[in-house]
């Protein structure tokens, strides 16, 4: 019986049910320092001097390091496959601490006590005289002629522009009768909001540093902290215990070289970084803000003739991530809906706002919310339908893309809206509600999206593990592809099960915990890529692992090797089916065999070399409270072709999550800055609107399992795509139940009373009237 | 870990009072889920707190010799709003304190707490504006009572006499102003859950006994101006008045004359001043249903 497709209870539900699942800070030896860092309150300044006499004589401090102490070797954050290619590497271009402040929470200085109070009192303590310089904080500002530079060899603070051209786009649009559909599409910088916030703690060992960090990509982190400290990577082990969540944000060296360091500047001794939520959300990753301009070309029958899309992403004050972000925004244009005649630009810039990394879904709920505001705008030009429009336009069956070598194997667009539009009533319900007048109207909208599965051809692809017959039967498991939450690790035991031949998948002993000095080299989670790279290696590993299981069977029992197999956790003569021995049977006789003992493992590598497309959508029912100003999400459902489920009862969990951020995100999340001084204003919970359990109305997900062809287990992305559809299927749904297309997300009661306003749904000025 | 010098726990109401005059500098504390806030972000830290919270005296809701109910300061928002005489008197009150925070909060947040404290978005400090509440001090000379109006000074400051060793003790809202009265709370939030009001509109209305006629309309505003505020204009506007959806209008309207919100990145002051006027109007609305008056 399959192992996979099953909705099993998470490998590792009774432990944290329990609370036994043992986190970074649950593991922090006693004793351990604390280690609080001074954030500038300057967005842009060079410091001058840090007096640090006030904070080193406070009872309890150990020791205060500045940006004046710290090694001058540049080191790049990225958590990005490590590139042979010096052109293709990561930019380096932060310091542990940093002399030249970029942004308002840069940092400048540690105090390091032996308690989290003296820690705190310390960085009070602390006098910091800055030359002030001018900053910038807008993505087009920051690219003019004489805007403040951030970093040397970046004019105009352009990190990197690339482009895509297809056609003659210069050409297509002299053709007479075409309707021209243009806008500026704006999303906000936020923040992931991991549950967990980031920490760490490192210590010498044996002449080697330990980090064991809340983080998604161990072995990245291990060279990372190398570079950082100017050590041999393998000078550095890190660990990756449980974690609360990292959407991207740990995909990212954090304070990890940061809390090495310190630990080397005070003899080796173990000290640890917890980031405040304060700190999560300015001193850590952010979304990238992304400016699109779109140019659209239609004909009168509904196609699109020539289409511009411009891009202005938001780096932030360092490079981490970089163009890598709006590069798979720009690329998702031409695939999403093809057209002969295309010009795409990006840029990526520098400014004094908190570094933007990677974000579930790295570009695409961006691209996603200019793509498809513009294509319902489109559809309303052409006053047609805008279910139709989209069917007639989006990405057909048999769609290849030659870069990437993916292939949309089967009408997968269109058999998710179909099914969302079934499950919302969409054709009843435009119609319905578009007789709505009052105050309070309704609406439906929709959005689709593709989302390529890892990182393939950009980056290395590849996935390691190790699998040890234990000598009940049972099979431990290692690799490095992490569970931050996910359920990772669920899938894992599910295909290993499966691809063993196991009797069930709690037969598989998951060791969630990587170690970088134990664990096969693995990338981590991110790119959406888990299952799907895992599952390369797992069924190549699991091939060697049989093969060794079988042998060893074979010349204990005489059986020949081809009439061997193993079936639920039994080996059995294929001619017959019959019982040959247990595993546990065979690894007891291996092991404890007096002439030929045996321990049976097997590991390998697989490099993976192909992509998968995966595809879904978004409808949303909003109702729309026109003087207050309000939308309620009435209902919502994603529809996602993700090939076939490992873990039904996962693969909703996943998508319910990702809605969850996309409410968000359509509606309230955003990360302000004061124009003034480019102080971050809203860095807390209570001030950043997060959307809670009560802004969510049911989440309905619901799937179309193609299988993947070039998966071993038919699968494919389902991390990040939840993530892509949702925000612009509200504005669309709020378009339809008000006439009002809003432009820019999230679409709060701020937004909509200036957008009502311009539109005359609500009066100007009651005062007027007095 | 807070930063916090010292704690002395009070014993009883006398004890606090003692406590309060030994220790000028400390800080009250009771669920601690504004104060121990504020010292994190280090607005308080290093100081000397006094506990009341173990003050059972202090808990629960009565009815005084005069018939007027008395909430102690201690009591929960959870408590306040499943109370039976909060909810047969005030029950808008219980409604307003039911949307502060999260259930987290609501159980170890206090009246108290949040009147203390001094700010304008209080969930329950417009509805005790519009209640005509009177706070109860007790320090070294007794009981002193001064109407909520009073309380609050300005943003962050209320009338309580440290040098008197005062504490807040009860919060009374008299009879002549729960009799016949029915309100209705609007929270204005840009989240439905962990929010802190944008703006907050409390309306009540006593009908008279044909239900023709409102004969007393009192609306109080939270956020509308640096401590809680009462909007008189609208109120000269109602009382009195027959009830009709036209009233509703020019009651919401008046408003403005009274109300003077702030523009801050929070929100806008046109924005505040818009959804003033439709958060007045729909809580008069509202207000005048529940006194089983007709606004058609």
């Amino acid at each position: 019986m399959s192992k996979v497709g099953k909705s099993e209870v998470r490998v590792d539900a009774f432990d944290k049910a329990t609370g036994r699942t043992k986190y970074y800070e649950d593991r922090i030896p006693p004793g351990a320092l604390y280690v609080r860092i001074k954030h500038a309150e300057k967005a842009h300044a060079v410091v001058r001097s840090i007096d640090t006499s006030a904070a080193a004589a406070i009872p309890g401090v150990v020791k205060v390091l500045t940006c004046f102490d710290v090694p001058d070797i540049p080191f790049p954050t990225a958590g990005h496959p490590w590139s042979l290619d010096p052109g293709h590497q990561d930019v380096a271009d932060r310091h542990l601490l940093n002399r030249h402040v970029r942004y308002w929470g840069d940092d400048i200085a540690v105090v390091i006590a032996e308690n989290e109070i003296a820690a705190k009192q310390g960085v009070r303590a602390l006098t910091v005289e800055y030359d002030e310089l001018p900053f910038v904080l807008d993505v087009q500002e920051a690219m003019k002629d004489g805007a403040p530079q951030l970093h040397e060899g970046f004019p105009n603070n352009i990190l990197k522009h690339t482009d895509m051209r297809k056609g003659d786009y210069a050409a297509a649009i002299l053709e007479p009768g075409l309707i021209k559909v243009e806008g500026w599409y704006e999303t906000p910088t936020v923040q992931h909001c991991h549950i967990e916030n980031h920490g760490c703690y490192a210590y010498e060992e044996g002449g080697r540093v330990v980090v064991v960090s809340s983080t998604q990509i161990p072995h990245i982190i291990r060279r990372v902290v190398g570079q950082a400290l100017g050590r041999p990577w393998a000078d550095i082990e890190v660990v990756k215990p449980y974690i609360g969540g990292g959407f991207g944000n740990k995909q990212d060296a954090l304070y990890e070289p940061l809390c090495a360091w310190c630990s080397t500047q005070v003899g080796g001794r173990c000290v640890r970084i917890d980031c405040s939520r304060e700190e999560t959300f300015v001193s850590n990753r952010v979304r990238h803000a992304i400016r699109f301009h779109i140019v659209s070309w239609l004909k009168r029958d509904g196609t699109i003739a020539a289409r511009k899309v411009e891009c202005f992403s938001n780096q932030g004050a360092y490079a981490s991530h970089g163009h890598s972000i709006v590069a798979k925004a720009m690329g998702s244009f031409p695939q999403h809906y093809p057209c002969e005649n295309m010009e795409c630009d990006s840029w990526t810039v520098f400014t004094n706002r908190p570094a933007a990394g990677a974000m579930r879904g790295y570009g695409m709920p961006q691209a996603s919310f200019a793509d498809e505001s513009n294509i319902e705008d489109c559809a309303a030009a052409l006053g047609m339908d805008p279910y139709e429009f989209r069917k007639k336009n989006v990405m057909p069956q048999g769609f290849h893309d030659a870069f990437s070598g993916n292939t949309n194997y089967y009408d997968s667009f269109r058999e998710c809206m179909e099914k969302g539009a079934a499950y919302i009533d969409y054709e009843r319900k435009m119609a319905e509600y578009a007789k709505d007048t009052g105050p309070i109207r309704r609406g439906v909208g929709m959005a689709t999206f593709w989302y390529n599965t890892a990182v393939y051809p950009i980056s290395l692809e590849t996935s390691s593990n190790r699998m040890l017959l234990n000598l009940d039967g049972t099979v431990t498991f290692q690799c490095g592809e992490t569970e931050i939450g996910q359920g990772a690790d669920t899938a894992y035991a599910q295909m290993v099960a499966e691809a063993v031949g196991l009797r069930s998948y709690r037969d598989v002993r998951v060791k969630s915990c990587q170690d970088t000095d134990i664990t096969p080299t693995g990338l981590g989670a991110y790119a959406s890529r888990q299952t799907y790279v895992a599952g390369f290696s797992i069924r190549q590993t699991a091939d060697i692992l049989r093969e060794k299981i079988l042998t060893s069977a074979a010349e204990r029992t005489g059986h020949p090797l081809g009439d061997l197999d193993i079936v639920d956790g039994c080996i059995v003569r294929r001619s017959d089916d019959s019982p040959v021995m247990t595993l546990s049977e065979l690894a007891m006789t291996a092991q404890y065999d007096p002439v030929h003992s045996e321990h049976i493992t097997a590991e390998s590598t697989f490099t993976i070399r192909s992509n998968a497309y995966s595809f879904g959508c978004t409808f949303a029912e909003v109702e729309v409270d026109i003087p207050m100003c309000k939308v309620k999400l009435v209902d919502i459902v994603n529809v996602h072709d993700c090939g076939k489920l490992i873990n039904p009862a996962l693969a909703r969990a996943q998508v319910h999550g990702g809605m969850s951020m996309a409410i968000g995100y359509g509606l309230s999340e955003q990360l302000l800055f004061d124009e003034k001084t480019g102080r971050p204003l809203n860095n807390n919970l209570l001030d950043y609107k997060l959307s809670t359990f009560m802004d969510h109305p049911h989440l309905e997900a619901q799937f179309i399992e193609n299988p993947e062809p070039t998966s071993p287990f038919g699968t494919k992305a389902l991390g990040e795509p939840p993530a892509c559809s949702g925000a612009p299927a509200i504005r669309n749904a709020i378009f339809h139940a008000t006439g009002v297309a809003i432009d820019r997300n999230p679409i709060n009661p701020h937004v909509l009373f200036e957008e009502f306003t311009k539109a005359g749904l609500i009066r100007d000025s009651w005062r007027e009237e007095d | 870990m807070f930063d916090i010098k010292a704690i002395y726990e009070a014993q009883s109401v006398g004890d606090a009072v003692r406590l309060r005059l030994e220790h000028p500098e400390a800080q009250i504390i009771a669920g601690g889920s504004d104060v121990l806030v504020q010292v994190r972000e280090g607005k308080r830290a290093g100081r000397e707190l006094i506990s009341i919270y173990g003050l059972d005296e202090l808990r629960g809701v009565s009815l005084d010799g005069e018939e007027n109910l008395r909430i102690g300061s201690l009591t929960s928002f959870s408590h306040i709003t499943r109370d039976p005489l909060v909810q047969k008197y005030c029950g808008v009150l219980g409604e307003a304190v039911d949307q502060v925070g999260s259930p987290q909060i609501r159980n170890i947040g206090t009246i108290g707490g949040n009147t203390c404290n001094g700010v304008t978005s209080a969930d329950s400090a417009s509805t005790l504006h519009a209640w005509e509440a009177i706070v109860e001090l007790t320090g070294k000379n007794g009981v002193r009572r001064v109407p909520i109006h009073d309380f609050y000074i300005k943003a962050g400051t209320v009338d309580i006499r440290g040098e008197e060793g005062e504490l807040q003790t009860a919060i009374l809202i008299p009879r002549a102003s729960y009799e016949n009265t029915f309100g209705h709370y609007i929270k204005y939030g840009m989240r439905n859950a962990m929010e802190i009001a944008t703006l907050g509109c409390s309306v009540n209305v006593r009908l008279s006994p044909d239900k023709r006629r409102i004969e007393r309309c009192r609306i109080a505003y939270g956020v509308a101006g640096p401590v809680p505020m009462r909007a008189p204009s609208a109120e000269a506007a109602a009382s009195g008045a027959e009830p009709s959806l036209a009233l509703a209008e020019d009651f919401s309207r008046a408003v403005l004359r009274d109300i003077h919100p702030r523009d801050s990145w929070r929100a806008a002051k046109d924005f505040r001043e818009h959804i003033a006027v439709e958060m007045a109007k729909r809580a008069l609305i509202e207000s005048v249903r529940k006194a089983g008056g007709d606004m058609a």
